[in-house]
Order: C-alpha cells, then structure tokens, then sequence
C-alpha cells in the first residue's frame, strides 16, 4: 500500500537522519541527545490523542483488574425486585431483565472485552512472529508454503473465519479468543515477513554475517529487535479489531456465555428491550466503543513515534 | 496484459484450493464422532448413517477432502442438514440479499467517504481536516451493531419513520425495499466510509504534492478544476483498488448488521446454521465467502493494472 503514502510535499529527504548540508561545524557543541526510552517517550506523549488513548487504556485496565472493588454489585446476582428499573442512585445504569445491576456487569465485563483482546493478539503474535521471520529469513521454499497458507486464510474475511472456527469449537469465550487469534495470524506473519527482508537486506546484516554469525542468531538477535517497533504498533491495533471481534462474537452468542458478563452479549440481551429498558443497550456499546477508540489513538500514535516513515 | 492475468490466475487458485482445504478441516475440530456432531440435534441414527455415508466418514481425510472437493467443483456443497435442501440452493437464494446490501453500503461509503477524503486533503491542518478525521476516527471504532441498536432506538422506537426489521424484496416493492435497507446499509457502509475517507485523503495528498499540479496551478487553473479534472483522475486508481478489498470487511461487516436487522441474507444464513448445528452450510458460506472474496481480488489486480500499465510488470 506504499504508493497511496507518497511523500508530502516539503518532507521529500526528511527522516534521513541526514544533518543539513551546509558545510558549517555547528558554532555551540549538541544537547545532550536523550536515550531511546525517553526519546520515544516525548514522542508519543507529544500527540495529545496518543495520551487520551493511553489514559483511558490504563483506566480499563485497572477497571478489569481491580472490578471486585469497583462494582457496586456481583454481576451475576440477580434481584426480581429490580428487573429493568430504570437509572436511579441505587443503580445508576439501571438494570436488566434478569435484575443484574448493569454498572456491575459493565465494570467486569471489562475483563471479557480487554482479557480477550490482549490473549487473542498475543496468540497472534506468537504464532505469526516466528512463521514470519523463518518466511522472511529462510526464503526459498518454505517461505513458499507459509505464504499459500496466509494467503489463504487471508482469503476468508476476519470475522466470517472467527464465526466458523468458533462454531465448529463450540461457544465459549476461550474458543473465541482462539478463534480470533487464529484468525489475526496470518497479518503478524505477512508484516514479520516483510519487516524482516526490509532489514536483512541491511549492510549491518550483511556485516554480522560477514564475520560468521549463525543465521539462527542473525535472525534473533539482529534481525528481530530492529522489528519490534512494527510488531507494536500493529498489535495495538489489533488488539482495536479483536475487542470489536470478541463483542460481535459474543454479540451472536458465540462469545462469553450468559449469565457471565461481556459487553457483546448484554448488547444480545439488550436488542430484545430497546422500547422497554433502551439503558440497557447504551452502555455496553459505550463501553466497546470508547476501548476500541482508546486502542486506535494509541496505536495511531505509537506509529508516529515508533515508526515515522509510516507518519500519516 | 495476457501474461499478468495469468500470472494471477496462477496465484489465486493455490489460494482457493488452500483455503477449501483449511474450511474442509475445520470439520476436524468438532468434539466427539464426527458424524453424530453433523447430525445436529436430533441424533437420529438414519441421519447419522447418511452422514457417515454421504461424507465417506469412514475414509481417511484426503480421499475424504479430494470426494468433498470433487463435490464442490460440481456445485455440490453438501445438505442442510437442519432444512433439508441442497446448501447451494440456499447460497443461491440469499446471496442477492446480502448482495444489495453491501452495494447500497459501498454506496453509502464512497458518498460520504471520497468527499469528505477531499476536503481534508484539500483543506489540510485545518479545522475541517480535524472535523473529518474525528468522523473517520469514530467510523472505524463504533461497533457496527451497537450503531444498528442506537438508529433503531432513534428512527425506530422514537420518530417510528424506519422499520426497526422485516426486509421487503425489491420486486415486490422497490420503495418499501429502500426503506427496509437504508439503515442497515448506513450502518455497514459507515465503517467503510471511514477507511475510503482515509484512503482519498492520503492519496489525493500524495497527487496533490506532485509538480504536474503546481504546474496547473501555476497556469491559473481554478481550484475546484484542479482537484476535480487534474488531480481525482489519478488518485482514483488506489481509492478504487483499496475499496475493492473492504470488501471482505463488508462481507464480514453483514453478519452481524444483517443479525441487527433480521435481514434475511447470506450472514444470517452462517449465524443460523451456526446455532443450528448445520456444519455443511457454515462450511458452504464460508467457501463461497472466500471464493468471491478471492475473485474480487483478482478484479481489483486487473482493473489496476488496466489503469496503471507500470503495474503490469510486476
């Protein structure tokens, strides 16, 4: 997609890390540069829309970790004395059909929404970081065979692939965060892959095997830390896509089973009420929304400060 | 030309055979006797031993695979277990459903999308180019059925101007169809718009960048000519290309709009033979899925390389 994110005008050179071609030693000795961490820091902290998103990441985080301490109730609990009352101060989101307080089931439905998000790219990862890199290290024909396979599983639309995979395993949110780390694989594979013939085709790559390292250790050592910072990136937004993922599974009821709470499936309950308890479907979308919102901020802005040559 | 179609042609086919290859297996996963699992619910023994029969379950995978694939070519993709037709019929019958809505979405996307990708190209850094970003931003990360929820509550439940579901066929009456389909396909569209915006926005940037429109603007072209007749043309090549792969995020996008809505079409097909336990028409969807995903694909090489004849050589 390289040829849509043609240089601006007036930045044609930049990020070359080239100094100006004036000739002049400068007249006062450089700043001290800061390190890397720091560097990269001031960065992503420079975009106020990277903060926003990383603020409320942190925010749902705690939320899901510390939820027994947060929810005003046991999510699970139901109380028929209190089915679809509407919002008051004893239960400020008001509750649903079953009388579960839907604060309660939102706060821990947190860890439904983020702990899939976060398990499914990391299975993801795992999977697609090392098949990626012997792709792109080796060559020849296994990067033949893995290529096929991602190609074909790319073939098959995200979501309509999680559907199947989480039909034919049966619905539960383990098999969803399976299903949908099994399907996020193949785009760390193709990404690894392109990462690392960019960087092996380096001449400090050419250098360290010059001087005799073994391919495996030029592949770990070299080769890899110079793609984290794509790796990241990408898993941030993935982690975007597999929230929505596991809400539209759960959504279908191929997700978190009832009465366990997920965002997802109180939306599933919630459709059946929207003339009679219209809360109900409010605040779990909310929710989604605003994690999904909070991953895509920071993902876009780990992009600019990690990689400015994908600078949109 | 000839050479490229082929070479294309070459691709796409190990990646459809793969991919059939991957759906016949998910089979594989399912707990327990594979044929009892495909006979659903009712665990009728005479089903079972169709099954059995029908699948060749007691052949080993390949030569399973090669007679199910066999079948597939020849346009038999197996039988609804759960309403007893050939899956193939009913591929046929939803399709033009699912079909119509993903064109009315694409439409609803490159109506609101491609402008609002101009403006802020055009208008860049400026408010307007905030404005339309924020709006891509929410685009991309508003759960599409949580979009069909709210718009029911609105148009539905609230003003009572739009069905909340219930789809009607164009030939029985195009205008009831219309309004049967504008909010499912606003809602599916809504997220395309905002990748086709993103996609507008950063190649007209790139085109407008370039000397040959600062040497029209130069020469005094008005600015509304410039973007319109010298500069669009060119960054319509990605924007056209690029949309054509949102289509497998439409695909995926229909499940569960078509869920929101009760619209009888093809996802909602997956979903209910997902919950009926009907393997052979979850594995037909998902193969016809692929397969029209794959030849939009195609389309989208070819009619790039058409515009573009560089790419030809690659």
């Amino acid at each position: 997609m390289s040829h849509v994110g043609s240089p601006r005008p007036g930045v044609i050179g930049a990020g070359t890390g080239l100094p100006p071609a004036t000739g002049l030693a400068p007249a006062t000795p450089p700043r001290a540069e800061p390190g890397p961490f720091r560097a990269f820091w001031n960065r992503l902290t420079a975009r106020r829309s990277a903060i926003v998103g990383l603020v409320i990441v942190v925010a749902l985080i705690l939320m899901a970790v510390f939820a027994d301490w947060i929810a005003p109730y046991d999510p699970i609990a139901t109380d028929w004395g209190a089915i679809r009352s509407s919002p008051d101060w004893a239960h400020p989101f008001g509750t649903d059909e079953v009388g579960h307080d839907v604060l309660s089931r939102i706060v821990f439905g947190a860890r439904a929404s983020l702990g899939a998000g976060l398990t499914s790219v990391a299975l993801a990862v795992a999977l697609g970081l090392p098949f990626g890199l012997i792709a792109g290290y080796a060559g020849g024909i296994l990067d033949m065979l893995i290529m096929r396979l991602t190609d074909a599983l790319l073939a098959i639309p995200f979501l309509i692939l999680a559907i199947a995979l989480a039909a034919f395993l049966g619905p539960s949110l383990t098999n969803a965060m399976v299903a949908i780390g099994l399907s996020a694989t193949s785009t760390f594979v193709r990404l690894t892959r392109a990462q690392v013939q960019a960087v092996a085709a380096e001449e400090f790559i050419e250098a360290a095997r010059a001087v005799g390292n073994p391919p495996w250790r030029i592949a770990l050592r070299h080769i890899l830390p110079n793609i984290v910072p794509a790796i990241l990136v990408q898993a941030t937004l993935t982690i975007a896509a597999a929230i929505i993922a596991e809400a539209s599974l759960s959504f279908l009821g191929l997700g978190q089973q009832p009465p366990e709470p997920s965002w997802g499936s109180m939306l599933n309950v919630a459709k059946n009420f929207l003339e009679q308890a219209p809360w109900m479907a409010i605040w779990p979308g909310a929710s989604i929304f605003l994690a999904v919102l909070a991953f895509n901020l920071l993902g876009d802005g780990l992009r600019d400060a990690l990689d400015p040559r994908q600078r949109t | 030309m000839l050479r490229f179609l082929v070479q294309r042609l070459a691709l796409a086919v190990p990646t459809l055979v793969i991919a059939s290859m991957i759906i016949f297996t998910l089979q594989q996963l399912l707990p327990g006797d594979t044929a009892t699992a495909l006979s659903g619910e009712e665990r009728d023994p005479e089903v079972i031993a169709f099954i059995r029969q029908k699948y060749h379950l007691d052949q080993p995978l390949p030569v399973r695979y090669a007679l199910w694939a066999g079948g597939v070519l020849r346009g038999d993709l197996g039988e609804s277990i759960r309403l007893q037709k050939p899956v193939l019929d009913l591929v046929v019958e939803k399709l033009p459903v699912t079909l119509e809505l993903a064109c009315l979405a694409m439409l609803v996307a490159l109506v609101i999308g491609v402008p609002m990708g101009i403006l802020s190209a055009v208008k860049r850094g400026t408010a307007a180019d905030t404005l339309a970003n924020g709006i891509a931003l929410w685009g991309l990360s508003v759960p599409n059925f949580w979009l069909g929820i709210l718009m029911i509550l609105l148009f539905s439940v609230h003003l009572g101007w739009l069905p909340a579901s219930g789809y009607v066929s164009p030939f029985e009456s195009l205008s009831e169809n219309l309004r049967s389909m504008a909010m499912p396909a606003f809602v599916l569209g809504n997220a395309i718009a905002a990748v086709m915006m993103r996609h507008t926005r950063a190649a007209m940037l790139g085109v407008l960048g370039s000397d040959y429109v600062r040497t029209a603007r130069a020469k005094g072209v008005s600015p509304l000519r410039l973007v319109l007749r010298h500069a669009l043309p060119n960054a319509a090549i990605p924007i056209i290309t690029l949309g054509a792969l949102e289509f497998g995020q439409l695909l995926s996008g229909a499940v569960l709009t078509e869920q929101v809505f009760s619209v009888p079409g093809f996802g909602k097909l997956m979903v209910d033979a997902v919950f009926n336990r009907d393997y052979a028409t979850v594995q037909g969807v998902v193969i016809c899925t692929a397969t029209t995903y794959v030849l939009l694909n195609l389309a989208a090489d070819l009619l790039a390389a058409f515009v573009n004849p560089k790419l030809r050589r690659a």
